[in-house]
This record gives structure tokens, C-alpha cells and sequence, in this order.
């Protein structure tokens, strides 16, 4: 069972529209690195692991990683307030319009869908913590050239704030992978 | 934007990251009895600053996990996505 909370896990300013800003963030939102990816995959490699610890782990960095997700739809959704299909047309983003209008759609900045491609269930609680570690570094790269993309303070802070998460995780990852690491070795395998 | 709404929707967000960074280091630590203290004194917090919350402004959470209602205003706007801090 989920819950959903009416509010935004971190406050969401912008100072001005931005339609190419809003264009690259859109990796983050159905990109191979991004949160939609991060969700969906922690969540499904729950299942498999042996111990409460990791399912544990699991559960909350992928619910965390779904807040996440409307803080990046939130910010997309902000900074294109009011363009019009001329303004989208002139950032690049005709094409875009053209199939989903103002719709938020999961896929990357260059318009391809989320796919579930770009995540592993492995079953293999180690090859998946693996996977899991390598994609928070991959998120923390990216939010950083989206970082360098951006002049908008207000953006910038937000941004700051979804790195920052990336580090955490992989810190969380780190531990998990220790502690079933132990927990295999001490099982006895023939 | 109400700004005592941002205010209070401010205070929430700092309660729940404490919250949300000590609920992951658990996870991993689970025998800090520190760690354990604070996540209980904050949780109180919580409970607390959401009750004000939602009495002026509705509830956080659906499903009835916000207590009995005296009307549905659970649909009524802003959305989280819509509001201006």
C-alpha cells in the first residue's frame, strides 16, 4: 500500500520560464538515470532480497526516489507556466508540443519514452545493490551537468538538494551491500 | 500564495527530511539508540505541526489517514505542484 502526502518533499522555486532548462531537466523525469528509473527499480528488486534490513532499504529510498519524481515534474511544470507553442517552438521544443502538448511525459530530453530497459531485476541481491550504487552515481553526474545548464539560483538550490539525496543513497546502498556481503558469506554455499 | 501556508508547509518539509535521513540511517544502523531518540522526539513534532497544518488547510493524506473530515476538501486546490514559495 501507498500513501500519497499533499505536499512536495522540498520547496520548488523558480525565478523566470525557462523552456531549454525545462527540456534538459526532462531526463529526470523519464531518462535512463532519472528518478522514474531509480522508483521503479528499487521497487521491484524488493522482492528478492533475503533480509529485512535490505528490503527495508529498498522500500524507502524507492518511495523517497518517487517524491522525487514530482519535484522534477513540479520544476518542468514551472518553468514552462505560460509558454506559448511559438516559445516552444523556438527552444526546441515544437516537436515535443507537437505529441503531448503541455503534458508531462516520461522521457528524456531528446523526447525517448522511459523504457523498462534501463533498469535490472536481477534476483541476485549483490549484482542488484551493484546496480543500485553505480545508478546513484549516475544520477549525482547528471544532476550536476544539469547544475552547470542552469543560471537560476532558485534552480540551482533544488538541484543542490536532489545531488545531495544521490549521495545519501549510495552511502545506504553501501552499507546494504556490506551487510548482505556478511550475510551471504555466512551461509553456506556447495 | 498565503504565506503562513508556505510557512507551515516549510516547517513540515524540514521535520520530514530529519525525519525521512534518520528513517535511512536506521535502516542500516538500527541499534543507534540515539539515532532512535531523535527520530521518536521528531516524530512527535510531526504529528503535531501536520494536525496544525491540516486544520487550517485540509488534509495531507488520503485514504482517511488525515482523521475524519467535516467536508471533502481533499480536491481543493493548490496542488502541491502549484504553489508559489
Amino acid at each position: 500500500m501507498w500513501l500519497y502526502e499533499k505536499k512536495l518533499q522540498y520547496p520548488v522555486r523558480v525565478s523566470k520560464k525557462d523552456l531549454p532548462m525545462a527540456r534538459y531537466l526532462l531526463t529526470q523525469f523519464g531518462g535512463p538515470n532519472g528518478e522514474l528509473s531509480a522508483a521503479i527499480r528499487y521497487l521491484s528488486q524488493r522482492y528478492s532480497m533475503p533480509t529485512g534490513k535490505a528490503k527495508g532499504v529498498l522500500t524507502d529510498i524507492g518511495t523517497e526516489e518517487l517524491a522525487h519524481w514530482e519535484i522534477i515534474a513540479t520544476m518542468v511544470y514551472k518553468l514552462t507556466k505560460g509558454a506559448t507553442p511559438e516559445e516552444l517552438r523556438r527552444a526546441g521544443l515544437g516537436s515535443y508540443y507537437a505529441i503531448w502538448d503541455k503534458g508531462i511525459h516520461p522521457s528524456d530530453s531528446n523526447g525517448v519514452p522511459w523504457t523498462a530497459a534501463y533498469i535490472n531485476t536481477m534476483g541476485d541481491p549483490i549484482a542488484d545493490l551493484h546496480e543500485d550504487m553505480a545508478a546513484e552515481e549516475k544520477a549525482r553526474a547528471t544532476y550536476e551537468n544539469l547544475i552547470n545548464l542552469s543560471d537560476d539560483p532558485d534552480l540551482i538550490d533544488v538541484l543542490r538538494f536532489l545531488r545531495q539525496r544521490e549521495v545519501v543513497h549510495f552511502q545506504r546502498f553501501g552499507e546494504t551491500l556490506n551487510h548482505l556481503q556478511g550475510y551471504m558469506n555466512g551461509k553456506k554455499f556447495y | 500564495m498565503d504565506r503562513s501556508r508556505v510557512t507551515m508547509l516549510r516547517e513540515l518539509q524540514e521535520l520530514e527530511f530529519a525525519l525521512v535521513e534518520l528513517n535511512l540511517y536506521l535502516d542500516t544502523h538500527p541499534n543507534d539508540n540515539k539515532a532512535l531518540s531523535t527520530f521518536n522526539n521528531l516524530a512527535a513534532h510531526l504529528a503535531k505541526a501536520k494536525k496544525n497544518y491540516e486544520a487550517r488547510y485540509g488534509p495531507l493524506i488520503n485514504f482517511g489517514h488525515s482523521g475524519p473530515v467535516s467536508s471533502w476538501n481533499w480536491i481543493d486546490e493548490p496542488w502541491p505542484w502549484e504553489i508559489e514559495y
